[in-house]
């Protein structure tokens, strides 16, 4: 296992709680009042119904990965961190984040591995939230009630 | 109102050079919009239109119309979605002209990153709101289109095999293009057996690190009237971003399948109909989703299409990239969607290399995606045909 850069993440204003909950090993997503759309990334205005009544929610913290890369070599802080997994976690709330997985083999992940959080601390008082592949001994995540909204048509931005 | 017929792309310059450690990127603007102009057969002091994009040193293009002495600029635009902004400039210098606010419209990049140049600026990216969710955990520019592969690969079965046909057609055109950073051509062994820069891509999936640029001179049909070169008309044009859509993004497909059929609608015609395209390769994955997206093979038939030879010029079933393209020959600047463009117009006017000029060449599509696969990107399609 190689151990993994943890660069402090810029914190805004409106993410701020976010990265200090990690810091607390919780993973807090931002969540619409009024259509109950989980958000991602988190940001305090609804991207699916324009709603600026958000709040944030505690998730589970476990998901599957939807794809993954083995970086060979990394640039900038993982320069030297040697080959690690960059990938999209989708959340059992949802949303699909960007992430590594972490504590296994580079070469022992696949696409629609369980996998749970885990919290690399930045030493800033903010940390990252990563996954870890959930051992075959682990209680299997509960199932999470879809609270998405449908997304049947590619979106479009602009 | 519709831009079909409405412009015609009169000029067209690709820099020869690849490596240019001496000179300023202002300077390589100057040197292909010279080139671009020439080859339409105009002077600079006709061009009342200037667009360029993040490439370009200084605020928005304004440093550019100075450096080049341009005095009639009427119309300004740096619309930027990374390495496709070149495609949207055509299309909107189209569109400009057809409602009269121009009539020679120039579009310059320039970039020298081999030389270790400055990147483009590619927007803000680092005040971009999403940045603190995703800059620290190592991204690479090859780790997010890999990310693309590796889905589409699971959900369609594509193999890496498959992926290398692209490199292995690109390179197979690349050998006749004099100027083509990489000239060899490969095999799909070659491409597999080159090192793994982020799984599942080799580095012969990746393009071609290049200095240098291009430019192209639109203008008004009478203007294009009264010059000594092949027409080549503005048919139709998509442009569409595609972004994570709050968190579902979907890595199997690109912004293409939005800016594709805006355009067909647009020139009237079908993806039958193309007989060339050039096809943005930042990566070989990058094509393989653009073909299926613009409707040459169904979504998920994208590996099985490009086998056996069909992007290979002059015969294949669906030349692309008939010069090298930024797999082999170049990617100036770190964007693909200038030359793109200009080797489109190569094929349209019967300049391409002999030995990969498509026969009768009437209709061609030019295809740029900016940004990423794998998290957002500008997409842009143009359909451009040959007039007699
Ligand atoms: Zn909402």
């Amino acid at each position: 296992m190689t151990s993994m850069p943890t660069p402090a993440p810029y914190v805004t204003p409106d993410a701020a709680a976010y990265w200090h909950a990690a810091a607390e090993g919780r993973l807090l997503l931002r969540r619409c009042d009024e259509c109950a759309t989980v958000i991602w990334y988190p940001r305090p205005f609804c991207p699916s119904c324009a709603g600026s009544s958000t709040s944030w929610v505690e998730a589970v913290g476990t998901g599957s990965v939807y794809s993954f890369t083995i970086t060979r070599k990394g640039q900038g802080a993982y320069r030297e961190a040697g080959p690690y997994v960059l990938a999209y976690v989708e959340l059992d709330e949802g949303p699909r984040m960007l992430t590594n997985v972490v504590d296994c083999p580079v070469d022992g992940v696949r696409v629609g591995q369980r996998v749970t959080a885990v919290f690399h601390d930045t030493g800033q008082g903010t940390a990252l939230p990563r996954f870890r592949p959930i051992g075959a001994d682990e209680i299997p995540a509960v199932e999470i009630a879809a609270v998405e909204t449908a997304v049947d048509e590619p979106a479009v931005g602009g | 109102m519709t831009i079909r017929g409405a412009a015609c792309i009169a000029g067209a310059y690709e820099h020869p050079e690849r490596v240019i450690p001496d000179r300023t990127v202002a300077q390589i603007h100057a040197e292909v919009a010279v080139g671009a102009i020439a080859d339409a057969g105009l002077s600079l002091a006709d061009v009342d239109a200037y667009f360029c994009a993040g490439d370009a040193p200084g605020l928005g293009g304004i440093s550019m119309v100075e450096y080049l002495g341009l005095r009639k600029v009427r119309q300004l635009d740096s619309t930027e979605t990374g390495g496709s902004s070149y495609l949207l400039h055509v299309a909107h210098a189209a569109a400009a002209i057809a409602v009269g606010k121009c009539r020679v419209a120039l579009i310059t990049l320039a970039g020298n990153p081999r030389s270790g140049g400055r990147a483009p600026g590619g927007g803000a990216q680092g005040g971009a709101p999403e940045s603190p969710f995703e800059n620290p955990y190592g991204l690479s520019v090859p780790g997010m289109y890999a990310l693309a592969a590796q889905r589409h690969m699971y959900e369609f079965g594509t193999t890496s095999a498959q992926l290398a046909e692209i490199r292995v057609a690109a390179s197979h055109h690349a050998q006749y293009n004099p100027h083509a950073y990489l000239r060899e051509p490969v095999t799909v062994d070659e491409v597999l057996a080159s090192p793994m820069v982020s799984d599942p891509l080799h580095r012969l999936d990746c393009c071609v690190i290049t200095d240098g640029g291009g430019a192209l001179i639109v203008v008004h049909p009478d203007v294009a009237r009264d010059l000594q070169r092949p027409k080549v008309a503005v048919l139709g044009a998509g442009e569409a971003p595609k972004h994570g859509d709050n968190g579902r993004i979907d890595l199997t497909y690109s912004g293409a399948v939005h800016s594709g059929p805006i355009a067909f609608a647009e020139a009237g015609i079908t993806p039958a109909d193309i007989d060339y395209v050039s096809i943005y390769d930042s990566f070989t994955i990058t094509v393989l989703e653009t073909l299926e997206d613009l409707g040459f093979c169904d979504k998920g038939a994208g590996g099985r299409f490009v086998m056996d030879g069909t992007l290979q010029a002059p015969f294949g079933r669906l030349p692309f990239n008939t010069d090298g393209g930024g797999l082999c020959n170049n990617h100036p600047g770190n964007r693909g969607g200038m030359t793109k463009v200009i080797e489109a117009v190569r094929q349209l006017r019967g300049e391409a290399n002999p030995e990969v000029q498509v026969p009768d060449c009437e209709l061609a599509l030019a295809h740029g995606t900016g940004g990423s696969l794998g998290t957002r990107m500008g997409s842009a399609t143009l359909i451009l045909g040959r007039q007699d």
